[in-house]
């Protein structure tokens, strides 16, 4: 092909995808001239450019487009939904003409009269374009070529206008073409000049000084780096193992560069993602129309940067899921009103890092997922047993959606529905190591959560040993490293661990992979916390070494249904190793299944924190019955030898951990174990301090409703609650960390009576669990509430608190948008907030503080939330 | 691997076309596979297990910072594994569906060129197994090296078929 109609192809191309958007812009504020003339310059330049490489049917549809163009710049002519409609559809004209020019060489045979006949009567003024869309091809007939739109004998005079070459539209001969070009090419610039007189003064467009690049060349360059980053580590490895002086200098610099050189080359295929958004504003648009309802879309974070290869990947999943959202998603406009709910549907579109991560949310405030539906096609398709189902979480019904061949809508519309749906989405996702998954509530809408790499090539991982194999697991996913110490137990044959506050599934490396066991599960090795969505658990491995950069090569055809790993690559030492996929041992291992506790969530209701489940642990102490205590709140449970009790100052103490640990007995008259006896203890944790709580026998740990009934005051004690059928009394844990030593929990403690009232906003009922006890523990006064929405609910109720600590993501209304609901007035308006979020970037930083957050938390490091509270509440207490 | 073949067959009308086929042994047995698909012959290599693999996968290995995947021809056909102390396994890099595999057989011979008229299909007792991935039979196969003695029979492996696995 030429390569200035070449040229033409991408300028164009690229200048007609901002156009989609602009125009829109125009349906918008139809009064804004700098939409219009940036709209009516590059049709122009289409038109110009048109015009010289000789092709005729992209020059006339320009032509007329332009001349509407026009009359909208000078104002002649007033704006209308259905005169964005024809440019719409005239950009649509040129891009098809384009893709034919594209595809043969030249342009393709069609016949534009009819558009261009429209077009003219807008110009002219016969036809005003009103709002009804389709209606503007009637008023034509009235014009003064009436028949003549519709007749084969329009071609030859399409327009009142003498715009029409006199030579014969079809037969453009690009043959003829390269003379002509030769011609023409100092001609070139010349419509550019005459560019600016047109636009409105003072427009300076300053365009960043960029050079295209094929695709082709990053492709290889990116190759090569890769290349050139194992080399380096290669070399690296020698060295050490040298220690030769005058080959470390120049290797250090080596290796520099060479980061360099990667970040830089990275950084070349970083695009945006409003990138792949671009087209989504006229699909939604189209989408509204087609279907008759109002869409709004929303995006948010269209300038986060990620790989352009991830990029391309997620495009058509994306465009799927909007158009889902619009078609299944929404209600029509009647069955809003119905329910109450604004008549224009919202599609919201949010983009942002966490973690090495991209995350992409797809939301709408439609009709959710309905779980009925959903199950009784399950049964009908035979995905599922109704034993399966009955055993089944909301969640994971609604996760049905994601399988093969499943699509809820009644109707088959032209939309979407055409069974293949979700499941592609999710296949497509899963492709490049991302996962997705659904939040929902019946009537309120649907969000869908994409997590993908940033970048598929080059990722740190850390490289771990484990029946004699070394394995490598990308660094993204794993939260921290832990020596397996006595810190793992059994509960039957599956190893748990406990990790300060919470029980950490685990999984053995070599058992999942079926190699030797070379040490017994959990003595001696590590266990690599790793994150999997939502889910933490741990792997058991035998060694961990360090970590690396690694290009993650894709492992051969014959080993893609082994799901274990996500590719694999070369190390420095010039072995390959297989690199670990966490997602796909936590599905092979069931770990990453989420509890009934989360399932609980959309139904529970307001402050309603007692309510929820937890984990209580059972021991009996002293006379009466059994006692309780959250499971969250015991860091350990010990079963010391007597002969490590010893006394110190009258009280029993411990040497744990090199440190004196306070023993408290929890009974009455207790007497130290016999000579040679065992003494049970349950190990409370803050910081660095640790106390123990002396019980007689561990019961049982169970998973209740905790409905606490207030009985005779008693210190030490919460009240009685229903447990396991029996009555069981559920102890104060701040009270008895306060019999250990004075000052436990520091300053709290001493608030003279009056405990400062906190308002925790967490959708999770984990990390509610775990923060509602130990704000309890230091001090505070906690209501807590599953959403924002609820949290509103409490203001509306006229209660008041002294800090409200929100997490960022929950469903509905998120951390950001209670934020500023809160801060928007009403009685919490000057209430301190602290966000507490896994997103420590500066970029969500801002955005929390922007939405009214004043300290930003990171979500597991609870040290620094209780500095936050006391920063809050020191200004305060001034006031 | 069948498109290296194929245009030799059209052209067999016209000379007496030979097939250059490198030939490797496996648990004793004479095997052949096309030189033209060959990208490499490598000797002992450091090969990764991949745990969960098919069986006949022995594991990875690198050929100059390309991760290839190697098929262990005994365990592929059905024969004993290699007794332990036994010299390591030669590794023949072939192409199969753009990817590059390592077939691993005890030894590798000679090449041999061989008419194309002289390959047997198989016989219909043939090993079910080694039916699906023989391409056919060369007999009379002058034996390799100073033996040079007792011809024998020389089975071709079709490379692609020898690589669907799982």
């Amino acid at each position: 092909m030429d390569d200035l109609i070449a040229d033409f192809l991408t300028e164009t191309g690229e200048g007609l995808a901002g156009l989609d958007a602009a125009l829109l812009r125009l349906e918008r504020h139809p009064d804004d001239p700098q939409t219009i003339g940036e709209i009516f310059r590059l049709i122009h330049t289409i038109k110009g450019t048109c015009g010289f490489l000789g092709l005729s049917r992209l020059e006339k549809v320009a032509h007329a487009g332009e001349n509407v163009l026009g009359r909208y710049r000078d104002g002649s002519l007033a704006v209308t939904s259905a005169g964005v409609s024809l440019i719409l559809r005239v950009v649509d004209r040129v891009r098809e003409i384009m893709s034919g020019l594209e595809a043969t060489g030249s342009e393709p045979a069609g016949d534009d009269s009819a558009i261009i006949a429209e077009l003219d009567a807008v110009f002219t003024g016969q036809a005003l374009a009103e709002d009804a869309p389709e209606a503007a091809p009637e008023p034509a007939p009235a014009s003064p070529e009436p028949s003549a739109k519709k007749r084969a004998t329009a071609k030859r005079k399409p327009s009142p206008r003498p715009s029409a070459e006199d030579s014969p539209p079809e037969p453009p001969v690009v043959a003829a073409l390269p003379a002509i070009v030769e011609e023409k090419v100092p001609a070139a610039p010349a419509p550019a000049p005459a560019e600016p007189a047109a636009a409105p003064a003072g427009e300076a467009v300053a365009v960043a000084q960029t050079l295209r690049v094929n695709v082709d060349v990053l492709e290889s360059l990116m190759t090569l780096v890769s290349e050139l980053v194992l080399t380096r580590n290669q070399l690296l490895q020698l060295s050490r193992a040298r220690e030769d002086s005058a080959l470390t200098g120049p290797l250090q610099r080596l290796s520099h560069i060479t980061s360099e050189l990667q970040e830089g080359v990275m950084k070349t295929r970083m695009q945006p993602i409003g990138n792949a958004w671009k087209g989504l504003p006229r699909l939604v648009r189209d989408l509204s129309r087609e279907l008759g309802k109002k869409i709004e879309l929303e995006m948010r974070g269209a300038e986060t940067e990620l790989d352009r290869q991830v990029l391309e990947m997620i495009r058509d999943p994306l465009t799927h899921m909007v158009r889902n959202s619009g078609d299944h998603g929404l209600e029509s406009t009647a069955e809003r009103r119905e329910a109450g709910k604004p008549d224009a549907g919202r599609i919201t579109l949010d983009a942002y890092h966490e973690g090495g991560h991209i995350i992409i949310e797809v939301s709408d405030d439609g009709r959710g997922l309905a779980v009925d539906k959903i199950r009784a096609k399950a049964l009908a398709q035979g995905l599922a047993t109704e034993q399966e189902l009955a055993g089944m979480g909301e969640r994971d019904i609604q996760r049905f959606i994601f399988r093969a061949g499943f699509s809820t809508a009644a109707a088959v519309t032209s939309v979407s529905g055409r069974g293949v749906g979700m499941d592609v989405v999710r296949t497509n996702v899963e492709k490049i190591g991302g996962t997705i998954d659904l939040r929902s509530r019946e009537g309120r809408g649907t969000t869908f959560l994409i997590k993908i790499p940033l970048t598929l090539a080059i990722v740190s991982a850390l490289i771990v040993e484990a029946g004699g194999e070394r394995f490598a697991i990308p660094q993204i996913g794993v939260v921290e490293l832990v020596r397996a110490g006595d810190g793992v137990m059994h509960i039957k044959d599956a190893p748990v661990l406990r990790l300060r506050d919470r029980l950490l599934p685990l999984v053995s490396l070599s058992r999942l992979l079926r190699l030797d066991e070379t040490s017994e599960a959990g003595t001696g090795g590590f266990v690599v916390v790793t994150q999997v969505g939502q889910n933490l658990f741990g792997i058991i491995v035998d060694k961990v070494f360090d970590t690396e950069e690694i290009v993650v090569k894709p492992v051969a055809p014959i080993l893609r249904h082994v799901t274990m790993f996500s590719g694999n690559t070369i190390l420095g030492d010039g072995s390959v190793i297989m690199i670990l996929d966490p997602n796909g041992i936590a599905r092979a291992t069931g770990v990453g299944a989420e509890g009934v506790q989360e399932d609980r969530r959309g139904t529970a209701v307001a402050s309603a924190s007692s309510s929820e489940k937890m984990s209580l642990l059972l021991f009996r102490a002293g006379d009466g019955g059994p006692r309780a205590v959250p499971l969250g709140l015991v860091a350990r449970l010990e079963d010391l030898p007597q002969e490590r009790i010893e006394m110190s100052h009258g009280q029993p103490v411990v040497q744990y951990r090199g440190a004196l640990m306070p023993l408290v007995p929890i009974g009455d008259g207790w007497m130290p174990p016999a000579p040679g006896g065992r003494q049970a203890v349950l190990v409370f944790n803050d910081g660095g301090r640790a106390m123990g709580l002396m019980v007689d026998e561990i019961l049982d740990v169970v998973e209740e409703a905790l409905n606490i009934e207030s009985g005779p005051e008693r210190p030490g004690y919460l009240g009685t609650a229903v447990i396991s059928g029996r009555a069981t009394e559920v102890i104060d844990c701040a009270w008895w960390l306060r019999q250990a030593g004075d000052d436990w929990f520091g300053p709290q403690r001493n608030a003279t009576g009056q405990r400062k009232r906190l308002l925790v906003v967490e959708d999770s009922a984990f990390f509610r669990n775990m923060l509602v006890p130990a704000l309890g523990a230091a001090g505070f006064e906690v209501v807590a509430t599953t959403t924002g929405a609820q949290a509103l609910k409490l203001r509306e109720a006229g209660e008041l608190f002294d800090v409200i600590v929100s997490d960022i993501e929950m469903p509905e209304l998120d951390g950001l948008g209670l934020a500023r609901a809160v801060r928007d007035g009403g009685s919490w308006n000057r209430t301190p907030m602290v966000a507490l979020t896994s997103h420590s970037d500066e970029e969500w930083v801002r955005r929390s503080a922007e939405a009214g957050f004043d300290r930003h938390v990171p979500k597991f490091d609870r040290d620094a939330l209780l500095d936050a509270l006391r920063g809050c509440l020191v200004p305060n207490a001034l006031h | 691997m069948e498109a290296a073949i194929a245009p030799r067959r059209n052209t067999a009308s016209h000379a007496a076309a030979d097939t250059a086929i490198l030939t490797l042994t496996v648990a004793g047995q004479l095997c052949g596979v096309p030189v033209l698909g060959v990208r490499d012959i490598l000797g002992a290599q450091a090969i990764t297990p991949i745990p969960l693999a098919p069986p006949e996968v022995a594991g990875g290995l690198n050929l100059r910072g390309r991760i290839v995947t190697a098929v262990d021809l005994r365990r592929r056909l059905g024969l004993p594994p290699r007794e332990p102390g036994a010299s390591a396994p030669m590794s023949v890099v072939v192409e199969g569906g753009g990817e590059l595999y390592a077939l691993l057989a005890d030894s590798v011979g000679d090449v041999l060129a061989l008419p194309e008229a002289g390959l047997a299909p198989n016989p219909p007792t043939l090993d079910p197994l080694w039916r699906d991935v023989c391409a056919g039979v060369y007999q009379n196969v002058p034996g390799s090296g100073q033996e040079g003695g007792a011809a024998r029979l020389l089975i071709m492996l079709d490379v692609d078929r020898v690589l669907d696995i799982g």
